[in-house]
């Protein structure tokens, strides 16, 4: 057995990680698609990526528990998959992250591309470049920033997640305790002392974390061109 | 959203001006707003979240007999009384237990000699499912995923329900499958969004739902589980608040205590 503020820090970095990999691989195609689409309908899906900005945690987490439940087909398949329920597992958290730093991830990319990558692009396919060589030899190099940014913006944004997962989450130690649920607890526990140690790691960690994206921001500017 | 800087100082100075004739506004219109409320006899009550309900239904006596206007805010016992040590401004607190209402009047933070048992709570094996009946082994149903309860730490209906399921000798082999809500009127919402097979709530919980919706339900051996004895204290913000005595004197009166067993509490 570990110990319980080992294994929620584990956990919310467990956490982190695979929702940022998520959204890396959905993100960056919507970003593309976002960045260069000359749909109408483009302003409606800018506001859908965009709503988790504005939409309190409780909004997602009630949809969720009612989207996510073994009565919907999705809860449901999931149940006769893997014997256990959406709501109240790690992968219900995963859900609820992707949703909910998914702005955090495209919104940087899609200003990146629409800066520093679509004209590079567009010369590229003119000399005869397949388009998905020229995305990753040239789109992405160009648009750098753009990815480290809403990479460790998306990390960052999970480790500080707490409405949604304590309203899908259920507080089960290695499964759903995350850190920031483990300190709720301390403190509604009156146990400050635990408290004061979670939350000062959460926050050097968020501190290094931001850090990162502003030295690496200024020391490595992209020359469009 | 990096992109976004603030480069003019023209626009800084909108900013501010605009940012205070919106401050003007905001200080008018409090300023209005706050004796208004203050002239009417107001008592604001920390209320255990299972008690919630029964407090809604009783709030048109209370405000028809007394003139009082009542305010709410539930949360699970371990939090409101975390909120009361830290200044918050209740003026009657109603715990799911005894411990802590008789630890603040320790801490000199509730009047001594307010303190009263307001009810004892009935705890229930409960889903919304009309499934015929729920006994002791729909506990040891291998088709029981996740089991619903409030957080033991944080809520007595849940220390309740651990000490009952380890009366019964399922600790080990529900300890997989305990999922917790922050109070108990979390662990009932995983429960009735069907997220929790069953739950643990308090009876008096189900009793509050329309008749068709109570599902099913075991309302296991009172002996099986130490007794949830509810007290009231008046806190110290209360002290000179007649509607806080007056919500006091009301919760204790006789027709009041005459109606809570029917409501899902011990008689």
């Amino acid at each position: 057995m570990m110990v319980p503020e080992v294994s929620a820090l584990l956990l919310t970095l467990r956490l982190a990680l695979v929702t940022t990999g998520v959204l890396l691989i959905l993100g960056t195609p919507l970003a593309w698609w976002l960045a260069t689409t000359r749909s109408r309908l483009r302003p409606v899906f800018e506001t859908l990526v965009a709503l988790p900005l504005v939409l309190p945690p409780t909004v997602i987490g009630f949809y969720l528990l009612i989207a996510l439940n073994p009565t919907t087909p999705l809860g449901g398949f999931w149940l006769t998959l893997t014997g256990e329920t959406l709501t109240f597992s790690f992968t219900g958290l995963v859900i609820g992250s992707v949703l909910y730093s998914l702005p955090f991830m495209v919104q940087p990319l899609q200003a990146a591309f629409e800066t520093s990558a679509r004209i590079p692009m567009q010369l590229a396919a003119s000399l005869g470049a397949a388009p998905l060589d020229a995305f990753f030899t040239v789109a992405v190099p160009a648009s750098i920033r753009g990815f480290v940014t809403g990479v460790v913006l998306s990390f960052a944004h999970t480790l500080g997640e707490f409405g949604v997962v304590l309203m899908v989450g259920g507080n089960i130690p290695e499964r759903t305790r995350v850190v920031s649920i483990a300190i709720y607890e301390q403190v509604e526990t009156l146990n400050y002392q635990q408290a004061h140690g979670l939350s000062g790691l959460l926050l050097a960690l968020s501190f290094c974390v931001l850090l990162f994206v502003y030295v690496f921001n200024r020391r490595f500017p992209v020359h469009v061109g | 959203m990096f992109l976004w800087k603030l480069s003019d100082a023209d626009m800084l100075v909108k900013i501010g001006l605009r940012a205070a004739l919106m401050g003007v506004v905001l200080a008018a219109w409090s300023a209005l707003a706050v004796p208004r409320a203050a002239c009417a006899g107001e008592v604001s009550v920390a209320v255990a979240t299972n008690f919630r309900s029964v407090l809604e239904g009783l709030r048109p006596d209370f405000e028809r007999q007394t003139g009082h206007r009542l305010i709410l805010s539930a949360g699970s016992t371990g939090k409101l009384y975390a909120q009361i040590g830290l200044g918050a401004p209740f003026d009657v607190f109603l715990s799911a237990d005894q411990d802590h209402a008789r630890k603040l009047v320790d801490r000199g933070l509730a009047i001594p000699g307010s303190r009263f048992t307001y009810a004892v709570g009935l705890l229930t094996l409960w889903t919304p499912q009309s499934v015929g009946w729920l006994d002791e082994n729909s506990l040891s149903d291998p088709a029981l995923i996740r089991l619903a309860l409030a957080n033991p730490d944080l809520a007595p209906y849940g220390r309740a329900a651990t000490d009952l399921i380890h009366a019964l000798g399922l600790g080990q082999s529900l300890s997989g499958k305990l999922v917790l809500g922050e109070n108990v009127g979390q662990a009932f919402a995983f429960v009735q969004s069907r997220n929790a097979q069953l739950g643990f709530v308090a009876l008096s919980q189900v009793l509050s739902l329309p008749a068709e919706k109570r599902g099913a339900r075991w309302d296991p051996p009172v002996g099986l589980y130490r007794p949830i004895r509810q007290d009231a204290v008046l806190l110290q913000a209360g002290r000179d608040n007649p509607a806080a005595s007056a919500f006091m004197a009301f919760l204790e009166s006789e027709p009041i205590q005459g109606r809570l067993p029917a409501l899902g509490y011990a008689p």
